[in-house]
């Protein structure tokens, strides 16, 4: 007798479970660096060296809605990346792989990544 | 025998290690930029402009540039391959995968290098 066994391919009714969430997150965040970050962190970094005038331009440019948005969300992205990766480079070496720490460290990642996240943001406004 | 797939993960140890220290290498540049800002109270563009002129500074940028290249490799490598299933629209993603980077890598070269200052 074959059992009907649920199976979730639903995006919108998958529950993932907190370290999910980091582990998911880390890998959005990283194309999303890829996709994004590179190339614009490319561009700006071209226009920051080319001469005062342009450097001004680019932090101007910084200063509207649209390019602050862009710019947080690329740090949390980096930060989110850096932090999570810190955290599976622990796992990897035997630290906190129990149920409870390894739900805590994630709890972390997210925490700190996105108060270091405010904290890169007062500073830089 | 072993089956090899083209546009499989065919040295999956290899490649773990380097996606870890490559990692590190840019955790460690990361560092060194934020203790460069909070030494020197902020960022401007007299500062930056001195930073880059330095050959080491330029050196250790590159080499993070290149951990990145390396980094971003294995990650977007793996995207592909848990998400692309038919092989040939997998192996075209990851040409253009390789080949952008690849860019990026030239445009970063000629940015610290290129501009007459």
């Amino acid at each position: 007798m074959t059992k009907p066994r649920p199976v979730y391919l639903n995006l919108v009714q998958i529950r993932l479970p907190i370290p999910g969430i980091v582990s998911i997150l880390h890998r959005l965040s990283g194309a999303a660096l890829f996709l994004v970050g590179i190339p614009l962190s490319l561009y700006a970094l071209q226009g920051s060296l080319l001469s005062a005038a342009s450097y001004d331009k680019l932090a101007a440019a910084l200063t509207h809605p649209l390019g602050k948005l862009v710019l947080i969300g690329l740090i949390w992205a980096y930060l989110h990346h850096l932090c999570a990766g810190i955290r599976f480079l622990l796992l990897d070496l035997h630290q906190g792989i129990e149920l409870k720490p390894a739900r805590q460290s994630s709890v972390i990642v997210i925490v700190a990544s996105l108060a270091l996240t405010l904290i890169v943001g007062a500073r830089l406004w | 025998m072993v089956k090899r797939i083209v546009v499989g993960a065919h040295y999956g140890s290899g490649d773990w290690l380097a996606q870890r220290i490559t990692a590190v290498v840019m955790a460690v540049y990361t560092l060194l930029i934020l203790g460069i800002a909070l030494y020197k109270g902020g960022i401007d563009y007299a500062v930056w402009q001195q930073l880059f002129s330095g050959t080491a500074f330029r050196v250790a940028t590159l080499l993070f540039a290149l951990a990145l290249l390396w980094h971003a490799w294995i990650g977007m490598r793996d995207v592909w391959m848990d998400y692309i299933k038919p092989a040939g629209m997998r192996l075209t993603l990851e040409v253009l995968t390789v080949v952008v980077l690849l860019g990026y890598a030239a445009w970063l070269v000629q940015i610290l290098w290129g501009q007459s200052k």
